[in-house]
């Protein structure tokens, strides 16, 4: 959904939209539910590199928790398709802030059993302590964003830096790291889970009511019974769907703080209901141009584990 | 010529009865290797099984359901599966190497279950030097794994029998230490004896406490010998494929398997016989087997009861061990050897010192 959120972002901007209120807070919360998804996905797939495989099991869990969230406000597990220019898609459906805070409650223990397998492991330290190092200046050098390059100490979040919906209100904490090796930017991860927890904790507890889309009926459809009753609905719902709707000319960068770094969509528009040019700026392209740095003076078996630290997906690589 | 008839028929009937003896003397030795093998097999049916579910049950999710009640059958299952599979060789590997490999791994392993006791006179041999057959005959199986690592014309293959060979040999040392160790506080190489040295007062007699130190470097060591994680490096699946095993499918793949879990299982049957004393009931003050060496149902109840009390307590160990392996990462190569050369082998000379040093000084 962070992709989702950075798209709709830079069509936003452009149009120069305003997101009501309470459709700000619903991204925020499965934002930050889509970064503990990530967090638990990376960070048990690495542990599985290393060697451990039971965390992948307990992580693959609590995901499924998330997974249904995800299911239950848009219908589909992982590709949510939620996030649309203007708002969200759908309102959040009964029930669903009551289930979400009970899953938060009982997941900061699931984190601890997470951390009690491997944090304090005499044999985990011995793998991650000092391996694929990387220094304040190379990861700037190397365009790194997002835990890559809060390992080593650049304190730079977007949410902070560049605040975007209602992220000035809430108050995360963002773990810095010192050193910028492999511990480092797993204990930055699980820092990260926790204050992803504390983050939607607060979302629920100041959820406005109210739209969930923008008022414009020229960007975001209408509800299926207002379209059934009226005309001007039913028009703009046709054309909606049919033909989308334009955007001016000038073009922008939009990047959010997504769970694997700094993903940025920069949008180009002529004018026309069809973008001239949309090129997506995936971290894991930056960062997986670093591996042949870090990997320099380590073993083979050290390999495997920085690509399972720096977080990659093919898929954002080759685009 | 009546004389000369019955006279021949006497030689006939008689030498009828001597090679029926023969006959019976060779089947009588070949019946407890049978049995020996048949319940060794059954015995690693039934750790795949246990495997499966502990790991099962530590990743919170449901092992084998449905080959068998419970699962029991998986592994049987999965061996059928092997069995009829392609048996593949590599076009430019050297065949001979690559196909006999497997098999001097599993013999190797095979060899050493002659020399353990399941109870008082049941023993497939009782050995003057049982302990020390087992660390030579143990010492072959990386000879196995570089022939398959070589025969298989893949460099990572390669790299991964020599990794495997390198651990084998590193932690074999400080085993025969440990074993070393225990030779000298019973004061005999034969597993037998051990154990009856062991059974004097009951749970408190175990070799457990009188060697601390040296059970833990034989449970570390033994893990690194079986290459079960964290000591699994030759076979991991991120690094090198599968390591030597990599070109290996169908049956050579299910010995490579078996062959693990062969090792894994004598290693547990000799930290019971060194360290848990083997068939003793080891509840103190209880002296059983005189109560049993009354009449032959009797002899034949206690041998049955020691065998359970073995399997029970190589059962406990092998809990430890599965349990270790969903739990623990991996170490790498060059932390693996430093493990077992810098710090195993110093502890368990130090081990060795100070057992050597108590004997002296009790005489």
């Amino acid at each position: 959904m962070a992709q989702e959120h950075a798209h709709s972002s830079a069509v936003e901007k452009l149009l120069n939209c305003e997101v009501p209120l309470r459709a700000q807070y619903i991204r925020v919360l499965f934002r930050e539910i889509t970064r503990i998804s990530n967090h638990s996905l990376a960070l048990t797939t690495h542990a599985m590199d290393v060697g451990a495989s039971t965390p992948f099991l307990w992580a693959f869990e609590e995901r499924e928790k998330l997974l249904e969230f995800y299911e239950r406000v848009s219908g589909a597990r992982m590709h949510a398709s939620f996030i649309r220019p203007g708002g969200v898609a759908q309102d959040l459906p009964l029930g669903l802030c009551r289930d979400i805070d009970s899953s938060t409650q009982q997941f900061s223990s699931r984190i601890d059993e997470l951390e009690e397998m491997s944090t304090g492991n005499r044999i985990w330290k011995q793998r991650l302590v000092d391996i694929g190092t990387v220094t304040a200046q190379q990861a700037k050098d190397w365009g790194f964003s997002g835990v890559m390059l809060r390992g080593p100490g650049v304190c730079w979040d977007s949410r902070r830096a560049a605040p975007y919906d209602v992220h000035d209100q809430l108050d995360p904490d963002v773990p810095v790291g010192t050193r910028g090796d492999r511990y480092d930017r797993y204990c930055i991860r699980i820092e990260e889970m926790r204050q992803s927890v504390r983050i939607i904790v607060q979302c629920l507890n100041k959820m406005p009511s109210g739209m969930i889309k923008a008022d414009d009926r020229k960007l975001c459809p209408p509800s299926r019974c207002r379209m059934k009753l009226s005309m001007e609905s039913s028009i703009h719902h046709f054309e909606l769907y049919t033909e989308g709707f334009s955007v001016p000319a000038p073009s922008t960068y939009t990047a959010v703080e997504a769970p694997k770094g700094e993903f940025g969509v920069f949008l180009v528009s002529n004018g026309s209901n069809r973008p001239y040019r949309r090129k997506i700026r995936a971290p894991g392209s930056a960062h997986s141009q670093g591996l042949d740095s870090m990997s320099k003076h380590h073993m083979p078996a050290d390999v495997v584990t920085i690509i399972g630290t720096q977080d990659i997906v093919s898929g954002e690589v080759d685009r | 010529m009546i004389i000369d008839t019955t006279e021949v028929q006497d030689i006939n009937s008689f030498s009828r009865l001597e090679s029926l003896k023969e006959v019976y003397g060779i089947i009588g030795m070949f019946l407890p290797i049978l049995t020996l093998v048949l319940g060794i097999t059954i015995g690693v049916l039934v750790i795949v099984w246990l495997e499966r579910e502990i790991s099962a049950g530590i990743q919170q999710r449901i092992g084998p359901e449905y080959a068998g009640p419970l699962g029991i059958l998986q592994a049987l299952a999965d061996g059928t599966k092997l069995i009829f599979k392609e048996n593949l060789f590599p076009s430019r590997g050297d065949i001979r190497l690559f196909s006999i490999g497997p098999s001097i791994a599993v013999i190797s392993i095979l060899l050493s279950y002659s020399v353990i006791p399941f109870s008082y006179h049941f023993v497939l041999s009782d050995l003057n030097i049982g302990v020390f057959l087992w660390i030579a005959i143990s010492s072959i199986a990386p000879i196995g794994l570089l022939m398959s690592g070589y025969g298989s014309n893949n460099k990572y293959s390669f790299l991964g029998g020599l990794r495997a060979a390198a651990q084998s040999i590193s932690y074999e040392i400080p085993l025969t230490l440990c074993v070393l160790s225990i030779s000298l506080l019973s004061n005999s190489s034969s597993t037998v004896d051990i154990v009856e040295a062991q059974s004097k007062y009951g749970f408190w007699g175990w070799n457990l406490w009188r060697q601390p130190i040296g059970f833990f470097v034989f449970l570390i060591s033994s893990l690194a010998e079986c290459e079960r994680l964290p000591f699994d490096l030759p076979e991991a699946e991120e690094e090198l494929v599968a390591g030597y095993q990599t070109e290996y499918s169908g049956i050579k793949f299910g010995l490579f398997y078996v062959a693990s879990y062969l090792n894994l299982l004598v290693s547990s049957l000799f930290v019971t016989v060194l360290y848990l004393g083997g068939w003793n009931i080891s509840i103190p003050y209880i002296f059983v087997p005189e109560l049993f060496e009354i009449n032959k149902v009797g002899r034949v109840f206690g041998t049955t009861i020691g065998i359970f009390i073995t399997l029970a307590k190589t059962y406990l160990f092998l809990f430890i061990s599965i349990t270790t392996r969903w739990t623990l990462p991996r170490l790498r190569i060059d932390q693996l050897l430093n493990l077992g050369w810098k710090f195993l082998l110093p502890i368990s000379l130090g081990n060795l010192l100070l057992t050597t040093s108590f004997q002296l000084i009790s005489l």
